[in-house]
């Protein structure tokens, strides 16, 4: 029962985690209807800024808010000099164009740190287990994570649905034209969504590097459960996302945890131990295909449009 | 005759022409590696004509093409593996695997559109990608070694570097050539008329899902034989051979050469491959008078100028290769 509850746990935080990543896309998904394989590259990022600024000013604290920052700017700069010109362009063009700028920044990421991975030590005052139940110990870092992507995605939610930039971003997505016709400067707000993405993309990316290593290509995999959150949510809507990214995280999770001893009660336990990994991924994409098949537009469709 | 005699037609008779000498340049050279090259390209070039029948004349962007090759490969790998070695058994059956999964696919997938088709295709992709790993018996994640050619009883022995490039080169053509009697037939023009507009098909009477459908099915077998090259080429099948990056590759092909273009993908392909090896000699050359011995670690990130030369593509030149060569004619 305990270990159920701990992989409960970490399916949240997992799912918490995909959240962040899927945030974004599905905000410039959503608003820029642009398709973006890069917003994976500024999850690696995130982690490569956090891993260095860490180790260059030796506190954990500051290396993550300059990360932050650092992603933001690269966020705001490639929507500047490339995305930009790939609105209004059909999705065809945004999956080869961004999958172009997938290579470049897996190459030049290893141009600046090198083809070895990095590691972001945690700092001390995060390394202790907290016990939650009697008997039940988590580690303290994994419910920082938890709790700062649950403040994020309230955050988020107050900025879209309760601010007067959320309003515009709102606006924005509905009827980009009369928006600006309105004396609204969207070309600037669609810079700032797209920072916002990016820099979402990068926490996402530095919390989890203290847990994995940091290395070229990890945002490939990652990217691709984030677009079947948004998928699975329904483009567009951040509530949808939230739901579905939990429920990724947790199949995922609790796929990788239980699979292996249900299955050894027909194979193996070898068998066993190779299989259920990739059944439980197996899992997640039978789920988003079910959902297209289903619901053609995702679980939480935005309904404006 | 001067209408045939355009730079578009120059180039790829050319092309075509540079394809069929190939081996014996090569082996009056000695340059083995040249005949190894060009067979993975025209491998990967029958791959990208199958993808270019839906993506480019029936407007379906499938990004999980590259599940077709992984198929196709395992095919003819677990056949292998397990004692037939007959290319009359492993090819068929690789290609109907390749038939059947892309039915179901495309049956459940062609309901959805734009995005989310772009998507579901990924995700049956990615489905098989961890089946393939899942694999054990089979490699599980590090893939199998396929020790020996599929055999074809006498008829032709693959394990000659010279037999293996022009079966792959004769396919290759024959798979254009029916490309092109497709997309000239009825059923061609009904494809094209559907990824224009397909609401005004159906209200003229044409059940355009059947004929999506037909044409899904016949690019993943196309495709499915293109793996069962593939494997024999490299003597290799492993899940990454169906990462998604993989189809991505294949994507950008169709796009390079020139989308709904008859030679379009096999341009792409030979413009993309021999890029990736040219690229290298290329920086190296320019950089080594201005930065001298660390020119060569300079052309290992070479990557770093082909993608945004992807960007370039998309943004300057839509029609790919192809597009520009046919420019070429109008000025």
């Amino acid at each position: 029962m305990l270990l159920l509850i701990e992989q409960c746990l970490n399916g949240l935080q997992f799912g918490l985690l995909l959240f962040l990543l899927a945030a974004g896309l599905t905000l410039v998904f959503g608003i820029m209807d642009l398709v973006n394989l890069a917003h994976g590259s500024l999850y690696m990022l995130g982690a490569y800024f956090a891993a260095s600024f860490a180790a260059l000013t030796d506190s954990f604290v500051l290396g993550v808010v300059l990360a932050l920052l650092a992603t933001l700017l690269v966020g705001m700069l490639m929507e500047v000099v490339a995305l930009r010109r790939l609105y209004g362009r059909d999705h065809l063009d945004h999956v080869l164009g961004t999958f172009g700028l997938i290579l470049f920044f897996n190459e030049l990421v290893r141009v600046v740190w090198g083809p070895a991975g990095l590691s972001l030590p945690l700092p001390m005052w995060l390394v202790f287990p907290v016990e939650l139940l009697p008997g039940l110990f988590y580690p303290a870092y994994r419910i920082a994570i938890i709790v700062t992507a649950l403040l994020v995605a309230l955050f988020l939610y107050v900025l879209v649905m309760r601010t007067r930039l959320g309003m515009l971003i709102r606006a924005g997505a509905s009827n980009r034209e009369m928006t600006g016709a309105l004396g609204i400067n969207i070309n600037l707000l669609f810079t700032l969504v797209f920072g916002l993405g990016a820099a979402l993309a990068g926490l996402a990316g530095l919390m989890q590097a203290p847990i994995l290593t940091v290395q070229i290509g990890m945002g490939e995999n990652i990217l691709i459960l984030a677009f079947v959150v948004i998928i699975i949510g329904g483009i567009g809507s951040i509530r949808g996302a939230f739901i579905a990214a939990v429920l990724v995280g947790l199949i995922d999770t609790i796929g990788r945890a239980f699979l292996p001893d249900l299955l050894r009660l027909v194979f193996s336990s070898r068998v066993a131990a190779t299989v259920a990994p990739a059944m439980s991924s197996m899992l997640i994409y039978l789920l988003m295909a079910a959902v297209l098949v289903l619901r053609p537009e995702g679980l939480f469709p935005v309904s404006s449009k | 005759m001067s209408v045939l005699l355009v730079p578009r037609n120059l180039v790829i008779a050319a092309v075509v022409l540079l394809l069929a000498f190939l081996p014996p340049y090569a082996s009056l050279t000695g340059n083995a590696f040249l005949v190894t090259l060009f067979t993975r390209i025209s491998i990967l070039a029958l791959a990208a004509t199958s993808l270019n029948l839906i993506l480019g004349y029936g407007g379906m962007v499938s990004f999980g093409h590259s599940v077709y090759l992984g198929i196709g490969g395992y095919a003819v790998g677990i056949l292998t593996f397990e004692g037939v070695r007959s290319g009359f058994v492993q090819w068929p059956v690789g290609i109907a695997v390749c038939a059947l999964f892309a039915l179901i696919v495309g049956a459940l997938s062609l309901r959805t559109r734009g995005v989310y088709f772009i998507m579901i295709t990924l995700a049956f992709a990615q489905l098989i990608y961890y089946f393939g790993v899942g694999l054990d018996r089979y490699g599980g994640d590090d893939g199998l070694s396929i020790s020996l050619r599929s055999s074809f009883a006498g008829l032709l022995d693959l394990s000659n570097r010279m037999v293996f490039y022009y079966l792959c080169l004769a396919l290759l053509l024959g798979a254009i050539y029916l490309t092109w009697r497709l997309v000239n037939s009825r059923f061609g023009l009904v494809l094209q008329g559907a990824r224009s507009n397909d609401r005004r098909m159906r209200a003229i009477g044409f059940p355009t899902f059947r004929y999506r459908l037909t044409a899904f099915v016949i690019s993943g077998a196309l495709c499915g034989l293109a793996g069962a090259l593939l494997a024999n080429h490299t003597g290799f099948i492993s899940p990454a051979t169906m990462h998604w990056t993989r189809s991505g590759d294949l994507i950008v092909m169709v796009v390079l050469g020139g989308m709904a273009s008859l030679f379009g993908p096999l341009l792409g392909a030979v413009a993309l491959l021999t890029l990736e090896e040219a690229l290298p000699v290329l920086i190296r050359a320019v950089a080594s008078p201005l930065f001298g011995d660390a020119a060569v670690r300079i052309a290992e990130y070479w990557q770093i100028v082909l993608g945004p030369l992807f960007l370039l593509v998309v943004l300057f030149a839509r029609g790919g290769i192809d597009g520009l060569l046919r420019g070429a004619r109008r000025a």
